[in-house]
Protein backbone atom coordinates (compact mmCIF):
# COMPACT_ATOMS: atom_id res chain seq x y z
CA UNK A 1 0.00 0.00 0.00
CA UNK A 2 1.40 3.32 -0.79
CA UNK A 3 -0.05 6.80 -0.34
CA UNK A 4 1.25 10.44 -1.04
CA UNK A 5 -0.34 13.65 0.42
CA UNK A 6 0.57 16.59 -1.41
CA UNK A 7 0.55 19.95 0.74
CA UNK A 8 0.22 23.17 -1.23
CA UNK A 9 -0.06 26.95 -0.96
CA UNK A 10 1.38 29.99 -0.75
CA UNK A 11 5.23 30.05 0.67
CA UNK A 12 5.03 31.14 4.45
CA UNK A 13 2.49 28.89 4.98
CA UNK A 14 4.54 26.20 6.13
CA UNK A 15 3.49 23.98 3.75
CA UNK A 16 6.82 22.27 3.99
CA UNK A 17 6.69 22.05 8.05
CA UNK A 18 3.96 20.33 7.46
CA UNK A 19 4.94 17.96 5.08
CA UNK A 20 7.40 16.91 6.94
CA UNK A 21 5.87 16.36 10.09
CA UNK A 22 3.56 13.99 8.39
CA UNK A 23 6.98 11.73 7.25
CA UNK A 24 8.55 11.71 10.36
CA UNK A 25 5.88 10.43 11.97
CA UNK A 26 5.37 7.56 9.63
CA UNK A 27 8.71 6.95 9.84
CA UNK A 28 8.25 6.14 13.64
CA UNK A 29 5.38 4.14 12.55
CA UNK A 30 7.64 2.43 10.69
CA UNK A 31 6.43 3.27 6.79
CA UNK A 32 8.92 4.10 4.17
CA UNK A 33 8.64 7.56 3.70
CA UNK A 34 9.93 10.38 1.20
CA UNK A 35 9.46 13.98 1.28
CA UNK A 36 9.58 15.57 -1.78
CA UNK A 37 9.82 19.68 -2.01
CA UNK A 38 8.93 21.76 -5.02
CA UNK A 39 12.36 23.78 -5.10
CA UNK A 40 11.66 25.38 -8.23
CA UNK A 41 12.56 29.48 -8.59
CA UNK A 42 9.23 29.96 -5.83
CA UNK A 43 9.30 33.01 -3.85
CA UNK A 44 7.15 33.78 -0.45
CA UNK A 45 4.22 34.58 -1.72
CA UNK A 46 4.43 32.12 -4.24
CA UNK A 47 3.33 28.82 -4.47
CA UNK A 48 4.71 26.11 -2.60
CA UNK A 49 4.07 22.38 -2.71
CA UNK A 50 5.50 19.48 -1.14
CA UNK A 51 4.48 15.81 -1.72
CA UNK A 52 4.92 12.92 1.57
CA UNK A 53 4.79 9.30 0.51
CA UNK A 54 3.72 6.91 2.60
CA UNK A 55 4.56 3.02 1.23
CA UNK A 56 5.21 0.08 2.90
CA UNK A 57 7.59 -1.39 0.80
CA UNK A 58 10.44 0.39 -0.81
CA UNK A 59 9.38 3.99 -2.72
CA UNK A 60 9.99 3.57 -6.61
CA UNK A 61 9.26 6.65 -8.12
CA UNK A 62 9.71 10.09 -6.13
CA UNK A 63 7.82 12.24 -8.63
CA UNK A 64 4.08 12.25 -7.74
CA UNK A 65 1.74 13.26 -10.44
CA UNK A 66 -1.40 12.04 -9.20
CA UNK A 67 -1.59 12.00 -5.03
CA UNK A 68 -3.84 10.39 -3.37
CA UNK A 69 -4.89 12.91 -1.08
CA UNK A 70 -4.41 16.76 -1.22
CA UNK A 71 -4.39 19.66 1.35
CA UNK A 72 -4.98 23.05 -0.01
CA UNK A 73 -3.63 25.99 2.25
CA UNK A 74 -4.79 28.54 -0.84
CA UNK A 75 -7.05 28.81 -3.92
CA UNK A 76 -4.15 28.78 -6.94
CA UNK A 77 -3.14 25.46 -5.24
CA UNK A 78 -6.47 23.53 -5.49
CA UNK A 79 -7.28 24.65 -8.29
CA UNK A 80 -3.75 23.62 -10.11
CA UNK A 81 -3.63 19.97 -8.18
CA UNK A 82 -7.66 19.02 -7.56
CA UNK A 83 -7.90 17.54 -10.88
CA UNK A 84 -4.91 15.69 -10.30
CA UNK A 85 -5.88 14.00 -6.53
CA UNK A 86 -6.65 9.82 -7.32
CA UNK A 87 -10.27 9.06 -7.17
CA UNK A 88 -11.04 7.98 -3.74
CA UNK A 89 -8.70 10.28 -1.96
CA UNK A 90 -9.46 13.19 0.74
CA UNK A 91 -8.96 17.05 -0.84
CA UNK A 92 -8.37 19.57 2.39
CA UNK A 93 -10.07 23.34 1.51
CA UNK A 94 -8.99 26.05 3.77
CA UNK A 95 -12.23 27.22 3.36
CA UNK A 96 -10.92 30.27 5.41
CA UNK A 97 -9.01 31.57 2.01
CA UNK A 98 -10.67 29.22 -0.60
CA UNK A 99 -14.54 30.28 -1.16
CA UNK A 100 -14.43 27.59 -4.23
CA UNK A 101 -14.76 23.57 -4.19
CA UNK A 102 -12.93 21.39 -6.27
CA UNK A 103 -15.96 20.15 -8.32
CA UNK A 104 -14.53 16.43 -7.71
CA UNK A 105 -18.04 14.31 -7.12
CA UNK A 106 -15.38 10.84 -6.20
CA UNK A 107 -13.29 12.08 -3.51
CA UNK A 108 -14.49 13.01 0.01
CA UNK A 109 -13.86 16.84 0.22
CA UNK A 110 -13.42 18.48 3.13
CA UNK A 111 -13.61 21.90 4.03
CA UNK A 112 -11.80 23.54 7.11
CA UNK A 113 -11.32 26.62 8.31
CA UNK A 114 -7.83 26.16 9.46
CA UNK A 115 -6.55 29.57 9.16
CA UNK A 116 -9.24 31.13 11.67
CA UNK A 117 -8.83 28.11 14.01
CA UNK A 118 -5.34 28.94 14.20
CA UNK A 119 -6.36 32.82 14.57
CA UNK A 120 -8.52 31.68 17.35
CA UNK A 121 -5.69 29.73 19.10
CA UNK A 122 -3.92 32.93 19.25
CA UNK A 123 -1.32 32.34 16.08
CA UNK A 124 -2.45 31.79 11.96
CA UNK A 125 1.15 30.52 11.99
CA UNK A 126 -0.25 27.19 13.27
CA UNK A 127 -2.89 27.00 10.35
CA UNK A 128 -0.47 24.57 8.76
CA UNK A 129 -0.83 22.33 12.03
CA UNK A 130 -4.68 22.68 12.16
CA UNK A 131 -4.47 21.26 8.63
CA UNK A 132 -2.22 18.82 8.99
CA UNK A 133 -4.31 17.25 11.76
CA UNK A 134 -7.36 17.69 10.20
CA UNK A 135 -6.46 15.59 7.58
CA UNK A 136 -4.77 12.88 9.13
CA UNK A 137 -7.75 12.52 11.32
CA UNK A 138 -9.87 12.60 8.03
CA UNK A 139 -8.06 10.06 6.27
CA UNK A 140 -6.58 7.97 9.03
CA UNK A 141 -3.48 7.58 7.29
CA UNK A 142 -1.42 7.73 10.84
CA UNK A 143 -2.49 7.59 14.78
CA UNK A 144 -2.68 11.47 16.10
CA UNK A 145 -0.57 10.77 18.65
CA UNK A 146 2.36 10.25 16.37
CA UNK A 147 1.70 13.63 15.06
CA UNK A 148 1.45 15.30 18.33
CA UNK A 149 5.36 13.31 19.44
CA UNK A 150 6.48 14.80 16.36
CA UNK A 151 5.49 18.15 16.59
CA UNK A 152 7.73 18.03 20.10
CA UNK A 153 10.42 16.61 18.56
CA UNK A 154 10.03 19.10 16.08
CA UNK A 155 10.53 22.30 18.05
CA UNK A 156 12.15 20.86 21.06
CA UNK A 157 14.66 24.12 20.39
CA UNK A 158 11.48 26.56 20.44
CA UNK A 159 9.68 25.02 23.32
CA UNK A 160 7.23 28.12 24.05
CA UNK A 161 5.20 27.15 21.14
CA UNK A 162 4.56 23.67 21.99
CA UNK A 163 1.77 23.72 23.45
CA UNK A 164 -0.22 26.02 20.37
CA UNK A 165 0.75 23.80 18.00
CA UNK A 166 -0.32 20.88 20.52
CA UNK A 167 -3.65 22.67 20.43
CA UNK A 168 -4.03 23.40 16.81
CA UNK A 169 -3.21 19.32 16.78
CA UNK A 170 -6.62 19.24 18.84
CA UNK A 171 -8.98 21.33 17.40
CA UNK A 172 -7.34 20.13 13.94
CA UNK A 173 -8.45 16.77 14.89
CA UNK A 174 -12.27 17.69 16.27
CA UNK A 175 -12.88 19.76 12.70
CA UNK A 176 -11.62 17.23 10.49
CA UNK A 177 -13.53 14.51 12.11
CA UNK A 178 -16.96 16.74 11.69
CA UNK A 179 -16.24 18.43 8.45
CA UNK B 1 21.48 5.88 16.73
CA UNK B 2 18.57 4.58 14.33
CA UNK B 3 16.90 6.29 11.43
CA UNK B 4 16.21 9.51 10.85
CA UNK B 5 14.59 12.04 8.11
CA UNK B 6 16.73 13.67 6.49
CA UNK B 7 17.50 16.27 2.70
CA UNK B 8 19.52 14.24 1.10
CA UNK B 9 22.06 17.54 1.00
CA UNK B 10 22.42 17.43 4.76
CA UNK B 11 23.04 14.07 4.76
CA UNK B 12 25.73 13.95 2.76
CA UNK B 13 27.24 16.59 4.94
CA UNK B 14 27.13 14.62 7.99
CA UNK B 15 27.80 11.33 6.20
CA UNK B 16 31.46 12.65 5.45
CA UNK B 17 32.19 13.57 9.05
CA UNK B 18 30.85 10.20 9.95
CA UNK B 19 33.59 8.78 7.96
CA UNK B 20 36.12 10.60 9.54
CA UNK B 21 36.38 13.43 6.69
CA UNK B 22 36.88 16.87 8.89
CA UNK B 23 37.61 19.24 6.04
CA UNK B 24 34.98 20.96 3.52
CA UNK B 25 35.76 23.85 1.05
CA UNK B 26 32.69 24.76 -0.97
CA UNK B 27 31.50 27.50 -2.62
CA UNK B 28 27.47 27.42 -2.44
CA UNK B 29 25.08 26.61 -5.56
CA UNK B 30 21.80 25.71 -5.49
CA UNK B 31 20.16 22.43 -5.30
CA UNK B 32 23.21 21.46 -3.32
CA UNK B 33 23.83 24.74 -0.75
CA UNK B 34 22.49 23.07 2.52
CA UNK B 35 25.66 21.05 2.49
CA UNK B 36 27.37 24.29 3.09
CA UNK B 37 25.20 25.64 5.11
CA UNK B 38 24.87 22.65 7.22
CA UNK B 39 27.87 21.99 7.51
CA UNK B 40 29.18 25.33 8.26
CA UNK B 41 27.23 24.59 11.75
CA UNK B 42 28.76 20.82 12.14
CA UNK B 43 32.32 21.14 11.38
CA UNK B 44 33.66 23.17 13.87
CA UNK B 45 30.98 21.70 16.48
CA UNK B 46 32.59 18.55 15.83
CA UNK B 47 36.13 20.11 15.41
CA UNK B 48 36.84 20.59 11.59
CA UNK B 49 37.33 23.01 9.39
CA UNK B 50 34.65 24.54 6.63
CA UNK B 51 35.67 26.74 4.70
CA UNK B 52 34.03 28.52 1.86
CA UNK B 53 36.42 29.72 -1.39
CA UNK B 54 35.84 32.62 -3.11
CA UNK B 55 34.78 30.73 -6.51
CA UNK B 56 34.75 27.12 -7.47
CA UNK B 57 37.94 27.84 -9.05
CA UNK B 58 39.37 28.60 -6.09
CA UNK B 59 38.31 26.11 -3.62
CA UNK B 60 39.35 23.00 -6.40
CA UNK B 61 42.70 24.16 -5.51
CA UNK B 62 42.21 24.35 -2.19
CA UNK B 63 41.33 20.68 -2.33
CA UNK B 64 44.25 19.70 -4.22
CA UNK B 65 46.35 21.62 -1.56
CA UNK B 66 44.60 19.51 1.34
CA UNK B 67 44.77 16.48 -0.15
CA UNK B 68 48.39 16.71 -1.11
CA UNK B 69 49.40 17.97 2.58
CA UNK B 70 47.61 14.21 3.09
CA UNK B 71 44.24 15.67 4.71
CA UNK B 72 41.08 13.94 4.07
CA UNK B 73 39.01 16.48 1.98
CA UNK B 74 35.69 16.82 0.16
CA UNK B 75 33.57 19.21 -1.78
CA UNK B 76 30.31 19.52 -2.99
CA UNK B 77 29.03 21.48 -5.73
CA UNK B 78 25.89 21.54 -8.61
CA UNK B 79 27.17 21.40 -12.35
CA UNK B 80 28.24 24.67 -13.82
CA UNK B 81 30.03 24.67 -10.19
CA UNK B 82 31.63 21.28 -10.89
CA UNK B 83 32.78 22.69 -15.00
CA UNK B 84 34.53 25.37 -12.92
CA UNK B 85 36.88 22.59 -10.45
CA UNK B 86 37.01 20.10 -14.04
CA UNK B 87 40.48 22.25 -14.17
CA UNK B 88 41.44 21.10 -10.29
CA UNK B 89 40.53 18.07 -10.92
CA UNK B 90 42.56 17.43 -13.59
CA UNK B 91 45.33 18.37 -11.59
CA UNK B 92 45.13 16.41 -8.57
CA UNK B 93 43.75 13.43 -10.85
CA UNK B 94 47.67 13.64 -12.45
CA UNK B 95 48.81 14.53 -9.10
CA UNK B 96 47.73 11.04 -7.92
CA UNK B 97 45.68 12.76 -4.49
CA UNK B 98 42.78 11.88 -2.87
CA UNK B 99 39.82 13.68 -3.28
CA UNK B 100 36.17 13.21 -3.27
CA UNK B 101 33.57 15.51 -5.31
CA UNK B 102 30.11 15.31 -5.05
CA UNK B 103 27.98 16.27 -7.86
CA UNK B 104 24.05 17.31 -7.50
CA UNK B 105 23.79 17.43 -11.00
CA UNK B 106 21.15 20.23 -12.37
CA UNK B 107 19.73 21.29 -15.40
CA UNK B 108 22.51 23.01 -18.15
CA UNK B 109 24.48 23.01 -20.29
CA UNK B 110 24.91 27.01 -19.24
CA UNK B 111 23.34 27.77 -16.41
CA UNK B 112 20.81 25.84 -17.60
CA UNK B 113 18.24 25.65 -14.64
CA UNK B 114 17.98 24.45 -10.85
CA UNK B 115 15.69 21.32 -11.14
CA UNK B 116 17.31 17.59 -11.19
CA UNK B 117 19.44 16.37 -14.41
CA UNK B 118 21.46 13.83 -15.36
CA UNK B 119 23.22 15.80 -18.17
CA UNK B 120 26.89 15.42 -16.70
CA UNK B 121 27.21 12.04 -17.46
CA UNK B 122 29.81 12.66 -19.62
CA UNK B 123 31.79 15.38 -17.49
CA UNK B 124 31.79 12.61 -14.67
CA UNK B 125 32.74 9.55 -16.58
CA UNK B 126 34.86 10.77 -19.82
CA UNK B 127 36.61 13.89 -18.53
CA UNK B 128 35.17 17.40 -17.38
CA UNK B 129 39.28 18.83 -17.54
CA UNK B 130 41.41 17.83 -19.98
CA UNK B 131 44.16 15.24 -19.86
CA UNK B 132 43.85 11.41 -19.39
CA UNK B 133 42.04 10.91 -16.40
CA UNK B 134 39.20 9.63 -14.76
CA UNK B 135 37.48 10.11 -11.59
CA UNK B 136 35.74 6.79 -10.30
CA UNK B 137 31.93 7.91 -10.29
CA UNK B 138 28.99 6.56 -8.04
CA UNK B 139 25.69 7.63 -8.71
CA UNK B 140 23.08 6.92 -5.86
CA UNK B 141 19.24 6.53 -5.71
CA UNK B 142 18.63 7.17 -2.56
CA UNK B 143 19.49 9.24 0.39
CA UNK B 144 20.61 6.45 2.30
CA UNK B 145 22.82 5.51 -0.76
CA UNK B 146 23.84 9.02 -0.99
CA UNK B 147 25.22 8.16 2.47
CA UNK B 148 27.02 4.81 2.11
CA UNK B 149 28.32 5.78 -0.72
CA UNK B 150 30.03 9.30 0.40
CA UNK B 151 31.22 7.25 3.50
CA UNK B 152 32.51 4.83 1.19
CA UNK B 153 34.14 6.98 -1.28
CA UNK B 154 36.54 8.36 1.01
CA UNK B 155 38.83 4.72 1.65
CA UNK B 156 38.68 4.33 -2.34
CA UNK B 157 39.84 8.11 -2.88
CA UNK B 158 42.96 7.15 -0.63
CA UNK B 159 43.22 3.34 -1.98
CA UNK B 160 43.54 4.40 -5.58
CA UNK B 161 45.08 8.26 -4.89
CA UNK B 162 42.72 9.96 -7.65
CA UNK B 163 39.55 11.72 -7.29
CA UNK B 164 35.83 10.12 -6.11
CA UNK B 165 32.73 11.70 -7.47
CA UNK B 166 29.19 10.92 -6.23
CA UNK B 167 27.57 12.07 -9.14
CA UNK B 168 23.15 12.70 -7.67
CA UNK B 169 20.63 14.34 -9.20
CA UNK B 170 18.85 17.50 -7.53
CA UNK B 171 16.19 15.45 -6.19
CA UNK B 172 18.85 12.80 -4.24
CA UNK B 173 20.18 16.06 -2.67
CA UNK B 174 16.29 17.99 -2.20
CA UNK B 175 14.18 14.93 -0.94
CA UNK B 176 14.21 13.87 2.38
CA UNK B 177 13.83 10.05 2.98
CA UNK B 178 15.29 8.22 6.32
CA UNK B 179 19.05 7.54 6.99
CA UNK B 180 20.82 5.14 8.81
CA UNK B 181 24.82 6.41 9.01
CA UNK B 182 26.76 2.56 9.28
CA UNK B 183 29.09 2.83 12.02
CA UNK B 184 31.42 -0.05 10.24
CA UNK B 185 31.40 2.67 7.42
CA UNK B 186 33.88 4.94 9.47
CA UNK B 187 37.37 4.59 8.20
CA UNK B 188 40.79 5.53 9.27
CA UNK B 189 43.18 8.11 6.63
CA UNK B 190 45.25 5.98 5.45
CA UNK B 191 49.30 6.46 5.71
CA UNK B 192 50.16 9.07 3.74
CA UNK B 193 53.89 9.53 4.41
CA UNK B 194 55.02 7.49 0.86
CA UNK B 195 53.78 10.47 -1.27
CA UNK B 196 52.31 13.20 0.44
CA UNK B 197 53.69 16.33 1.58
CA UNK B 198 52.90 15.94 5.30
CA UNK B 199 55.65 17.68 7.16
CA UNK B 200 59.18 15.73 8.00
CA UNK B 201 59.04 15.62 11.60
CA UNK B 202 55.79 13.71 11.57
CA UNK B 203 57.51 10.44 9.32
CA UNK B 204 60.58 8.41 9.38
CA UNK B 205 62.05 9.04 6.40
CA UNK B 206 64.19 11.31 4.97
CA UNK B 207 62.86 11.41 1.33
CA UNK B 208 61.43 14.76 0.14
CA UNK B 209 58.01 14.03 -1.33
CA UNK B 210 57.02 16.08 -4.17
CA UNK B 211 53.34 16.40 -5.30
CA UNK B 212 53.10 17.74 -9.27
CA UNK B 213 51.66 17.33 -12.50
CA UNK B 214 54.01 18.92 -14.32
CA UNK B 215 56.49 16.38 -16.00
CA UNK B 216 58.43 18.31 -19.06
CA UNK B 217 60.18 14.90 -20.37
CA UNK B 218 57.64 13.26 -22.06
CA UNK B 219 58.92 9.58 -21.17
CA UNK B 220 58.22 10.71 -17.36
CA UNK B 221 54.86 11.98 -18.83
CA UNK B 222 54.27 8.56 -20.05
CA UNK B 223 55.08 6.66 -17.39
CA UNK B 224 52.48 8.65 -15.34
CA UNK B 225 49.85 8.47 -17.81
CA UNK B 226 50.81 4.72 -17.76
CA UNK B 227 50.84 4.72 -13.72
CA UNK B 228 47.22 6.54 -14.27
CA UNK B 229 46.00 4.05 -16.36
CA UNK B 230 47.08 0.82 -14.51
CA UNK B 231 44.69 2.59 -12.21
CA UNK B 232 41.71 3.26 -14.07
CA UNK B 233 42.17 -0.33 -15.37
CA UNK B 234 42.27 -1.94 -12.10
CA UNK B 235 38.62 0.31 -11.33
CA UNK B 236 37.48 -1.84 -14.31
CA UNK B 237 38.34 -5.10 -13.02
CA UNK B 238 37.57 -4.01 -9.23
CA UNK B 239 35.36 -1.63 -8.81
CA UNK B 240 32.58 -1.99 -10.56
CA UNK B 241 29.13 -2.35 -8.65
CA UNK B 242 25.29 -2.37 -9.78
CA UNK B 243 22.01 -3.84 -8.88
CA UNK B 244 19.94 -5.63 -10.95
CA UNK B 245 15.05 -5.53 -10.81
CA UNK B 246 12.80 -8.27 -12.77
CA UNK B 247 16.16 -10.01 -13.80
CA UNK B 248 15.09 -13.22 -12.90
CA UNK B 249 12.07 -12.72 -15.77
CA UNK B 250 11.96 -13.63 -19.36
CA UNK B 251 12.45 -9.75 -19.66
CA UNK B 252 11.70 -8.21 -23.59
CA UNK B 253 13.02 -5.15 -22.90
CA UNK B 254 15.76 -4.41 -20.80
CA UNK B 255 16.05 -0.89 -18.95
CA UNK B 256 19.73 0.72 -18.44
CA UNK B 257 19.22 3.46 -15.78
CA UNK B 258 20.39 4.98 -12.45
CA UNK B 259 20.02 7.37 -9.95
CA UNK B 260 16.30 9.09 -9.29
CA UNK B 261 15.55 8.16 -13.13
CA UNK B 262 15.85 4.41 -12.19
CA UNK B 263 13.11 4.32 -9.32
CA UNK B 264 10.69 6.25 -11.77
CA UNK B 265 11.87 3.26 -14.05
CA UNK B 266 11.64 0.65 -11.13
CA UNK B 267 7.83 1.79 -10.85
CA UNK B 268 7.01 1.36 -14.40
CA UNK B 269 8.04 -2.04 -14.68
CA UNK B 270 6.35 -2.68 -12.12
CA UNK B 271 3.16 -1.47 -13.52
CA UNK B 272 4.17 -2.74 -17.04
CA UNK B 273 4.37 -6.26 -14.86
CA UNK B 274 0.82 -5.95 -14.35
CA UNK B 275 -0.01 -5.58 -17.74
CA UNK B 276 1.98 -8.50 -18.44
CA UNK B 277 4.86 -7.22 -19.99
CA UNK B 278 8.05 -8.21 -18.11
CA UNK B 279 10.85 -5.46 -17.77
CA UNK B 280 14.49 -6.28 -16.64
CA UNK B 281 16.76 -3.07 -15.13
CA UNK B 282 20.53 -2.93 -14.17
CA UNK B 283 21.29 -0.01 -12.43
CA UNK B 284 24.78 1.22 -12.85
CA UNK B 285 26.04 2.24 -9.34
CA UNK B 286 29.24 2.94 -10.25
CA UNK B 287 29.33 4.94 -13.85
CA UNK B 288 32.68 4.78 -14.31
CA UNK B 289 33.88 1.74 -14.08
CA UNK B 290 30.73 1.41 -16.03
CA UNK B 291 29.71 -2.53 -15.74
CA UNK B 292 30.11 -3.25 -19.45
CA UNK B 293 29.83 -6.85 -19.07
CA UNK B 294 27.01 -7.60 -16.91
CA UNK B 295 24.83 -5.23 -19.24
CA UNK B 296 25.91 -6.99 -22.71
CA UNK B 297 25.86 -10.63 -20.74
CA UNK B 298 21.86 -9.38 -19.60
CA UNK B 299 21.10 -8.07 -22.89
CA UNK B 300 22.19 -11.54 -24.63
CA UNK B 301 18.63 -13.07 -22.84
CA UNK B 302 16.73 -14.49 -25.36
CA UNK B 303 13.73 -13.24 -24.47
CA UNK B 304 15.56 -9.66 -24.20
CA UNK B 305 14.27 -8.08 -27.88
CA UNK B 306 15.61 -4.60 -27.07
CA UNK B 307 17.37 -2.30 -24.54
CA UNK B 308 16.75 1.23 -23.12
CA UNK B 309 18.89 3.71 -22.10
CA UNK B 310 16.72 5.84 -19.78
CA UNK B 311 18.55 8.77 -18.20
CA UNK B 312 17.62 12.52 -17.37
CA UNK B 313 20.20 13.94 -20.52
CA UNK B 314 19.49 13.74 -23.98
CA UNK B 315 21.20 11.22 -24.46
CA UNK B 316 24.64 10.24 -22.97
CA UNK B 317 25.02 6.91 -20.78
CA UNK B 318 23.34 5.23 -24.05
CA UNK B 319 26.80 5.48 -25.64
CA UNK B 320 27.91 3.02 -22.36
CA UNK B 321 25.08 0.82 -22.97
CA UNK B 322 26.07 0.83 -26.99
CA UNK B 323 29.90 -0.16 -26.16
CA UNK B 324 28.45 -3.00 -23.98
CA UNK B 325 25.82 -4.31 -26.46
CA UNK B 326 28.74 -4.06 -28.87
CA UNK B 327 25.61 -4.35 -31.99
CA UNK B 328 23.99 -7.75 -30.20
CA UNK B 329 21.17 -6.18 -29.78
CA UNK B 330 19.08 -2.74 -30.15
CA UNK B 331 19.52 0.54 -28.43
CA UNK B 332 16.66 3.19 -27.80
CA UNK B 333 17.53 6.48 -25.82
CA UNK B 334 14.70 7.87 -23.82
CA UNK B 335 15.03 11.22 -21.72
CA UNK B 336 14.35 14.50 -20.80
CA UNK B 337 16.57 17.18 -19.51
CA UNK B 338 14.53 20.20 -18.78
CA UNK B 339 13.92 19.46 -14.86
CA UNK B 340 10.70 17.80 -15.35
CA UNK B 341 11.56 14.23 -14.68
CA UNK B 342 9.94 11.41 -16.61
CA UNK B 343 6.80 10.26 -14.86
CA UNK B 344 6.14 6.07 -14.85
CA UNK B 345 3.81 6.31 -17.32
CA UNK B 346 5.87 8.48 -19.37
CA UNK B 347 8.29 5.52 -19.56
CA UNK B 348 5.82 2.78 -19.70
CA UNK B 349 4.40 4.37 -23.59
CA UNK B 350 7.86 4.41 -24.72
CA UNK B 351 8.94 0.48 -23.67
CA UNK B 352 5.33 -0.15 -24.77
CA UNK B 353 7.03 1.27 -28.68
CA UNK B 354 9.71 -1.03 -28.31
CA UNK B 355 7.48 -3.89 -28.63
Amino acid sequence: MQSEVMFAGFGGQGILLSAKILAHAAMKDGYEVAWIPSYGPEMRGGTAYCTVVVSDRPIGSPIIRNPLHLVAMNRPSLEKFAPHVKQGGVILINSSLIKISSSRDDVDEIRVPVTDIAKDLGSTRSANIVALSAFVARSRILDMDLIRDCIKEEFANKEKIIPLNLAAVDEGQKAGLTA
Amino acid sequence: MGKVLMKGNEAIGEAAIRAGCLNYFAYPITPQSEVAEYLSRRLPEAGGVFLQGESEVAVSYMIFGAAAAGARIFTTSSSPGISLMCEGISYIAAAQCPAVFVNIMRGGPGLGGILPSQADYFQATKGGGHGDYRMLVMAPASVQEAVEMVMTAFPLAEKYRNPVMILGDGLIGQMMEPVEFPDDLRSEPSNKDDWATNGMDTRRSDKRNLVKSLFLDPDQLNRNNLALKAKYDRMNREEVRYETYHMDLDYRVLIVSYGTMSRVCRTAIDNLAEEGIDVGMIRPQTLFPFPVQQVHDAAQKQSCVHVASIEMSMGQMVEDVQRALQGVKPVSWYGKCGGDVPTPEEIMEFVRTLL
